[in-house]
C-alpha cells in the first residue's frame, strides 16, 4: 500500500467520522485545526483506522505524533 | 443498517450522516428522556443508542452522568438528574466495576458478606432511583477476560467467574422482584459476540470504555430492543410461508409424504427446529398466520403430518390461496385486529419478500436467506417479539383471538346484531384501578394505538400516582362472555378540576370491538363523576395515525363538540340528565 491510498483512506475515515464531505487533511494537520478532534473523537478515529487498515497502535505509540502526517508515516511502516 | 446482522464499523464511522438521515426520514417521532449513569465511558454508547432509538421512532434527549458516577448521581442525588424527569434510566456497569473479589485466604463465610455487600450496594442504587417512578434498565455482569485460576475460576469460591456467577443469579432474583428493573443481559450478549471482541484492553487503558468499540452497536441495540419493548413497540404476530419455510420441499407438487419435516434428514430437522420456536412463540402469547400461495386444502395438510410440531389450529390466521401475498398481509392484520407494523413476515423466496416489503412497508421483512439455518436468527436476534414480562395476558392473547373466531362465526346465525349481543351473555367488573392491575394498565396504555383517543402513555409510576390520587376517577374493565374471559381491556382516566372532569385518556383494546363496552365504561364514568359533584366530562380527540376509528366516539356519547378543526377535537356532555346506555352487559362495580 503505498502512502498516498493510506493517506487517502485516512482521509476517508476522517470525512465519515466528523461528516465533512470536503474535508482536505495535509501532513500538517493536527487537532488544533479540526474542532471537534477532541479526546472522544479521537478514540473513534483510532478505532477506524485500526479497523479499516488491520492494524493496532500499541498503548502511547499515538501519543507522541505531533500531526496527520506522523501518523501516516507509522502506518507506512506498520504496513510494509 | 439497525437489524441483524450489523454492520458495527459502518454505524460507528458513518454514526453522524446515519443521525441526520434517520431524523429527516422520521416525522413522527415521539421524544424520550433517557438518563444514562455509567460506571465507565459511555459517550460512544449515548451516540450509537441514539441512532437505535430513532431508527424505532424515539427521539431520545439524553442525560449522561459523570465519568463513573453512577452511583453517586444515584444515591446523593443530582439537580440536573432531577429536572431531567427520566422515562428510562440505563445503568452502565460491568465486572470492572465490582470493587472487591474474594483473596485467596478469605473462608466459605467470607464470600457470602462480601457477595451480600456488593448486591447491597446496587440495591440501595434501584431503591434511590425508585423516586424516578421509570424504568431502570440495568447491566448484569460479563465475564472477566483474564482468569488466574483458569478452570477452576469457575467452580472454587475464590474464583472471580464463580463470584459473578453468583451475583448475577442474585441480579435475576431482584429483577423479578423490583418493579420496572429490567436487565440488560451483556452476559449473554458478551458470549455472543465473544469475551475477545467484546472488551478491548487497549481501549479501556486509554479511554475507560469497558466495553470494545465494535460491541458498542451490538449493546446499543440490545438496549434498544428493551426500550422498544417497555415503550410497547414488541411485534406481535409472525406471519409463516409454507413450502420452503415451515418444511422443506412443495406440499402441493411433493405431497405429504415428500415434504421435509421431522428427524430423519438434517434439512428436515432445521425445519422442525424452526417450527419449534415458532410453536414457543406462540406458546408465550405471540400470534401465528400463513401467508402461502398454495391451494388452501394441500396447505392445511401439511401440518397434518405426524413429525409437524405445528398444527392447523395454531394459526389465527391461514391465508392459503393465489392472491398476492401483500394483499393477504393486510388482510390477516385486518383479521386479527393489529397495525401492519405488527407484522413480521417469514418467507424463503426473496421476490415475495421484495413484493410485501414494497408495498407494505410497514410490514418486518427480514433478509432470511432461503436457508431456513437463519430463519430463527433473523427473528430472535433482531428481538421482534422481545417481551419485558410474561404476563398471563400474554400467554392467553392466543386463545383470546381463538374465542373471537368462534363469536365471528356464531355473529352470522342471529336475525340482528342486538340478539347476538344478548346471547354473549357478557359481564363486566369494572372498578377503580387496583394493585395488581397496574402492570395490565401501564402495558394496554403503551400498546393500545386504535381504540384510543389520545394516545397518552404513561410509566409503571405515573399509574401508581393516579391510582393514589383523589383528582382522578380511574376505571377499567374486564369483560367475560359465554366463550371465555377477555381480561382487562378498557382504561378510562379522568382528571377533575371544579366542576369538570377531564377525559386524559379513553381506551379500549380492539378484542372486544363492538360489544358496546365503551357505553359501559362511561355509564360507570358518569356515576363516579356524579358522586364528584362533576356537571360536565370535557372529551378530547387527538388524532393519530391509527385512531381514527374513534374520531367520532364522543359525538356517539352525545357529547357536543366546542372546538376544534379535522385533526383535534374537544367534546363536553352535561350530565345533569345522563341516561345509561349500556343494555346489553352485566356490570358488576366498586
Amino acid at each position: 500500500m503505498t502512502r498516498e491510498e493510506i493517506f487517502n483512506g485516512v482521509q476517508d475515515i476522517f470525512r465519515d467520522i466528523f461528516d465533512e464531505d470536503d474535508l482536505v487533511l495535509q501532513d500538517s494537520t493536527n487537532a488544533d485545526d479540526i474542532e471537534e478532534w477532541d479526546s472522544l473523537n479521537h478514540i473513534n478515529l483510532v478505532s477506524a483506522i485500526e479497523k479499516e487498515f488491520k492494524i493496532r497502535f500499541a498503548l502511547g505509540e499515538l501519543t507522541a505524533l505531533k500531526d496527520v502526517g506522523a501518523m501516516i508515516d507509522m502506518m507506512v511502516r506498520k504496513l510494509k | 443498517m439497525f437489524s441483524y446482522p450489523l454492520d458495527s464499523t459502518n454505524i460507528l464511522r458513518k454514526k453522524k450522516s446515519l443521525k441526520k438521515e434517520l431524523l429527516s426520514q422520521n416525522k413522527n417521532l415521539i421524544e424520550k428522556n433517557i438518563a444514562i449513569l455509567g460506571g465507565s465511558t459511555t459517550a460512544e454508547i449515548k451516540n450509537i443508542l441514539e441512532l437505535f432509538l430513532l431508527n424505532t421512532g424515539t427521539k431520545p434527549n439524553f442525560y449522561e452522568s459523570d465519568y463513573n458516577k453512577y452511583y453517586e448521581d444515584a444515591l446523593f442525588g443530582n439537580e440536573q438528574l432531577d429536572t431531567f424527569d427520566p422515562d428510562v434510566i440505563y445503568i452502565h456497569t460491568t465486572n470492572l466495576n465490582i470493587t472487591k473479589y474474594l483473596s485467596v485466604d478469605n473462608t466459605n463465610d467470607d464470600i457470602n458478606t462480601l457477595i451480600e455487600t456488593e448486591i447491597e450496594r446496587y440495591k440501595s442504587v434501584w431503591k434511590a432511583l425508585a423516586k424516578f417512578n421509570c424504568a431502570i434498565i440495568q447491566n448484569n455482569f460479563d465475564f472477566p477476560i483474564d482468569r488466574s485460576l483458569g478452570n477452576l475460576d469457575f467452580y472454587d469460591i475464590h474464583g472471580k467467574t464463580y463470584f459473578i456467577n453468583q451475583l448475577n443469579r442474585l441480579f435475576a432474583k431482584s429483577a423479578r422482584e423490583i418493579k420496572n428493573l429490567y436487565i440488560n443481559d451483556i452476559n449473554y450478549l458478551s458470549s455472543y459476540i465473544g469475551l475477545k471482541n467484546w472488551f478491548d484492553k487497549s481501549l479501556w487503558y486509554q479511554a475507560k470504555y469497558a466495553v470494545s468499540m465494535h460491541a458498542i452497536p451490538e449493546l446499543a441495540f440490545n438496549l434498544s430492543k428493551i426500550i422498544s419493548s417497555i415503550f410497547g413497540k414488541t411485534k406481535k404476530c409472525l406471519v409463516l410461508d409454507l413450502d420452503n419455510t415451515c418444511w422443506g420441499g412443495v406440499i402441493g407438487d411433493d405431497g405429504l409424504d415428500g415434504i421435509h419435516i421431522g428427524t430423519e434428514t438434517a434439512i428436515a430437522e432445521s425445519y422442525t427446529a424452526f417450527q419449534k420456536y415458532a410453536k414457543e412463540l406462540k406458546d408465550r402469547g405471540v400470534t401465528l398466520a400463513v401467508c402461502s400461495k398454495n391451494d388452501f386444502a394441500n396447505a392445511k395438510e401439511g401440518f397434518t403430518h405426524p413429525d409437524s410440531v405445528l398444527s392447523f389450529n395454531d394459526f389465527t390466521s391461514f391465508k392459503a390461496n393465489w392472491d398476492p401475498k401483500h394483499q393477504n398481509i393486510l388482510d390477516i392484520a385486518r383479521e386479527i385486529n393489529i397495525g401492519n407494523d405488527s407484522l413480521v413476515f417469514i418467507d424463503d423466496n426473496p421476490v415475495e419478500r421484495d413484493i410485501v416489503l414494497s408495498q407494505v412497508p410497514s410490514v418486518s421483512v427480514p433478509n432470511v436467506s432461503s436457508d431456513v439455518i437463519h430463519f430463527i436468527d433473523h427473528i430472535d436476534r433482531n428481538g421482534f417479539f422481545e417481551p419485558i414480562t410474561l404476563s398471563a395476558d400474554d400467554i392467553n392473547r392466543n386463545k383470546y383471538h381463538e374465542d373471537n373466531k368462534k363469536r365471528t362465526n356464531e355473529e352470522a346465525t342471529f336475525e340482528s346484531y342486538d340478539d347476538f349481543l344478548v346471547s354473549l351473555n357478557m359481564i363486566a367488573e369494572i372498578k377503580t384501578f387496583s394493585s395488581i392491575y397496574l402492570d395490565r394498565i401501564t402495558q394496554l396504555t403503551n400498546k393500545t394505538n386504535q381504540f384510543n383517543l389520545t394516545t397518552k402513555r404513561y410509566t409503571v409510576g405515573d399509574i401508581e400516582n393516579i391510582k393514589a390520587n383523589d383528582d382522578y376517577i380511574k376505571i377499567y374493565g374486564k369483560l367475560t362472555d359465554k366463550y371465555g374471559e377477555n381480561g382487562l381491556i378498557a382504561i378510562t382516566i379522568g382528571r377533575l378540576e371544579e366542576n369538570l372532569c377531564h377525559i386524559d385518556l379513553w381506551l379500549m383494546s380492539c378484542r372486544v370491538l363492538k360489544r358496546d363496552m365503551e357505553f359501559a365504561m362511561l355509564d360507570e364514568l358518569v356515576q363516579q363523576c356524579k358522586k364528584k359533584g362533576v356537571i360536565n366530562i370535557i372529551g378530547y380527540y387527538y388524532k393519530s395515525p391509527k385512531n381514527n376509528m374513534v374520531a367520532d366516539l364522543y359525538k356517539r356519547f352525545g357529547f357536543t363538540k366546542i372546538h376544534g378543526d379535522d385533526k383535534d377535537t374537544v367534546w363536553k356532555l352535561d350530565i345533569e340528565n345522563y341516561a345509561n346506555k349500556n343494555k346489553f352487559i352485566k356490570v358488576t362495580n366498586d
